[in-house]
């Protein structure tokens, strides 16, 4: 679907931090990117799967970590950080001085938070862009969504499952950091007086297809027909950069509560296709660097 | 490290946790209050309160308590003395800054970070936080029959290197029999430095053997519940425990006669229905099947005019565990669709299709 003549040069060049689940499967999202080219893909695990693959694409590998990524950095215009939340605070804290632009992919929360669907415009000139996470991707779009369609909420809840296979070692050790920032960007992006993220890690055989269920209580009448339209719409533009995204419950409503659930189904590049929680966050950041790409050719 | 207890076994009382989901979260202040002075009189050792999923839990996803976390904890921290006042925690449901810091501010002693039996790392946050502020931490693995003990020692080994100061199985299907306790309690035992502690669940008549059994190969913990109060068929009975360990001379800080009345208390106070055998609970044991399923497999037996029985049986080969309940009507529906195929290649069963509620024959296992 990326496909590209040769002669057109890919525009931004991007290193990648952190080889983990993450990282491997944003970097086979650059390499499909007709306007992102990676230009180092580094890591501290010189055998970890991720680095045999990039090296096997003919990407300059590292397991260097920040000490590769700074020594490249005239080769680069953008560093996504796929490591964890606490390694990330600290590669920024080297990096912002040195003006390098940063996409942050891990929970570590450390300046404006980015949903493409909803604010992509207003991330373009920051230096800093994070990602929120996984959950947050694919669910606070459609809480965005009911807030606005019922004019505030009183109480709003995120309940993201993902297959355990997916959920790679850093994501585990952050999981505070995951809901801290899911509910950050809740209370951002929505009109809610309370907020509650939960994260299921599933260990089923075969593996669950991520899926997220957004559920409200809402005090005032809510316009169910405009609340559908609103959704429709919303699946419908951030499909066109996460194609397996789908709402799976279309908005439902019982006393006083309103329900929708969606998944989201990967490419497949890394992970089997179940993994959708690796493309929601890494489709995301790849759109926000495309954007870039776009606007200053 | 490890600091002998002062009797040889200690009792984890989870009425006001565990017992919560068999009433829908919906334990109210009185509940809290009666039962927590009640179980300070019966000396046992640890209160457990809570949401039945633990703390930070409370939601439209598994319920919504009456109460919040923090209404229960202080409510309950009234009432004890010489017990302690303990919580589960789940990361995922229950995080560091939003739950689990301001449930110590009402005077939590001890915290059990849990986690399915196969996500012990999910719990090194949570442990580590814990074990830095000096809080005691204890590990605990859900739906422990679904492992061997090997893959059990591995997940227990990852949550003693965290910092966890026991490690408690639960048989969260009420699955296991005693020789599995044995087995795999004992395994612990043999090989982790720190204490080691048995959940039971009464599916197949076996909570108190269980306790018991676990107890004799070295477990240091038992969890029980007043009536057996608590999800599906219910867990170990706080009375009954108590008579047996009574019998065996077994040294606890138990009061019998306080035992006894403490359950009775929670049978005028709150324990509507004793949980009790049926046979879906007993098919859900036999399946290994979450106990939070019978509700809703319940319903779609009924639905699709399928013996529930079979919907727990095609579950548990399938392995699913808690939050994959969508997974039910699947197997019902495709249990329906496998009987109206074999009924229509076989004339002569076609009568059947007119008596009530004529089924493929189960238990074919």
């Amino acid at each position: 679907m990326h496909d590209r003549p040769d002669s057109s040069p890919k525009t931004l060049r991007a290193a990648i931090i952190g080889t983990g689940n993450i990282g491997t499967d944003l970097l086979l999202k650059l390499i499909a990117s007709p306007m992102l080219e990676c230009t180092l893909f580094a890591g501290r695990r010189a055998d970890s799967p991720g680095m045999s693959l990039a090296a096997q694409r003919g990407v300059t590998v590292s397991d260097r970590g920040l000490d590769a990524v700074i020594e490249a950095a005239a080769d680069v215009d953008v560093v996504f950080d796929a490591t964890s939340a606490t390694q990330a605070a600290h590669h920024w804290s080297v990096l912002k001085p040195l003006g390098m632009s940063f996409i942050d992919l891990t929970p570590a929360n450390m300046g404006s938070l980015c949903v493409p669907a909803l604010n992509l415009e207003e991330c373009l000139d920051e230096q800093y862009v994070g990602m929120v996470s996984c959950g947050g991707q694919a669910a606070v779009p459609i809480a965005h969504c009911i807030s606005r369609t019922a004019g505030g909420l009183d109480y709003l809840e995120i309940v993201s499952a993902s297959s355990s296979a997916s959920v790679g070692p850093a994501s585990r050790a952050n999981i505070d950091e995951y809901v801290g920032t899911t509910e950050r960007a809740t209370y951002k992006f929505c009109d809610v007086a309370q907020t509650k993220t939960v994260l299921i890690i599933n260990p089923a055989e075969p593996g669950i297809v991520m899926r997220n269920s957004i559920a409200v209580t809402a005090s005032t009448e809510v316009d169910m027909a405009a609340l559908r339209t609103s959704v429709a719409l919303m699946e419908s533009e951030i499909s066109a950069y996460v194609p397996g995204y789908r709402v799976v419950v279309p908005p439902v409503r019982t006393d006083d509560r309103i329900m929708v659930t969606v998944e989201v189904e990967g490419r497949g590049d890394w992970l089997p296709r179940h993994a959708g929680n690796l493309d929601i966050i890494t489709c995301a950041a790849v759109a926000v660097a495309e954007a870039r790409a776009n606007r200053n050719p | 490290m490890t600091v002998a207890p002062r009797h040889n076994l200690t009792i984890c009382d989870t009425t006001l946790r565990d017992g919560n989901h068999a009433v829908a979260h919906q334990l109210g202040r009185a509940d809290i209050q009666v039962y927590a002075r009640a179980a300070e009189l019966a000396g046992v050792d640890v209160v457990e309160v809570g949401h039945g999923n633990g703390i930070g839990a409370s939601s439209i996803q598994v319920g919504r308590a009456a109460l919040s976390d923090l209404e229960m904890l202080r409510t309950a921290k009234a009432e004890l003395r010489e017990s302690k006042l303990g919580v589960l925690s789940m990361p995922g449901f229950a995080s560091i800054e939003r739950d689990l810091k301001p449930a110590l501010d009402c005077g939590v002693d001890e915290v059990r970070v849990g986690a399915h039996c196969t996500e012990a790392d999910v719990t090194r946050q949570q442990i580590t936080v814990l074990r830095n502020m000096g809080v005691t931490a204890k590990g605990l693995l859900l739906m422990t029959h679904m492992v061997s003990p090997e893959k059990l020692l591995e997940q227990a080994r990852q949550m003693q290197d965290y910092g966890a100061c026991a490690l408690i199985l639960m048989d969260s299907a009420g699955a296991y029999r005693p020789a599995e306790v044995e087995v795999k309690v004992g395994l612990l035992v043999a090989n982790l430095d720190i204490e080691v502690g048995f959940h039971a669940h009464n599916n197949l008549g076996l909570s108190v053997a269980n306790a018991l059994t676990a107890h004799k190969v070295g477990a240091t913990i038992v969890d029980v519940t007043a009536r057996g109060f608590g999800a599906g068929a219910g867990n170990a009975p706080l009375e009954l425990v108590a008579a047996n360990l009574h019998q065996e001379g077994v040294d606890t800080r138990l009061r019998l006669y306080g035992a006894l009345d403490a359950a009775d208390v929670a049978a005028r106070q709150f324990v509507l229905h004793v949980p009790g055998n049926d046979s879906v609970t007993i098919a859900s044991g036999i399946a290994g099947v979450f106990s939070g399923f019978a509700g809703p497999v319940r319903r779609a037996a009924d639905q699709f005019r399928v013996d529930p029985r079979d919907i727990l049986l095609e579950l548990g080969r399938r392995g699913v565990v808690a939050g994959q309940e969508d997974t039910i009507v699947e197997v019902a529906m495709s249990l329906a669709d496998r009987w109206n195929k074999t009924h229509r290649t076989e004339p002569e069963a076609e009568g059947l299709m007119t008596a009530e509620r004529a089924r493929p024959p189960a238990w074919t296992m």
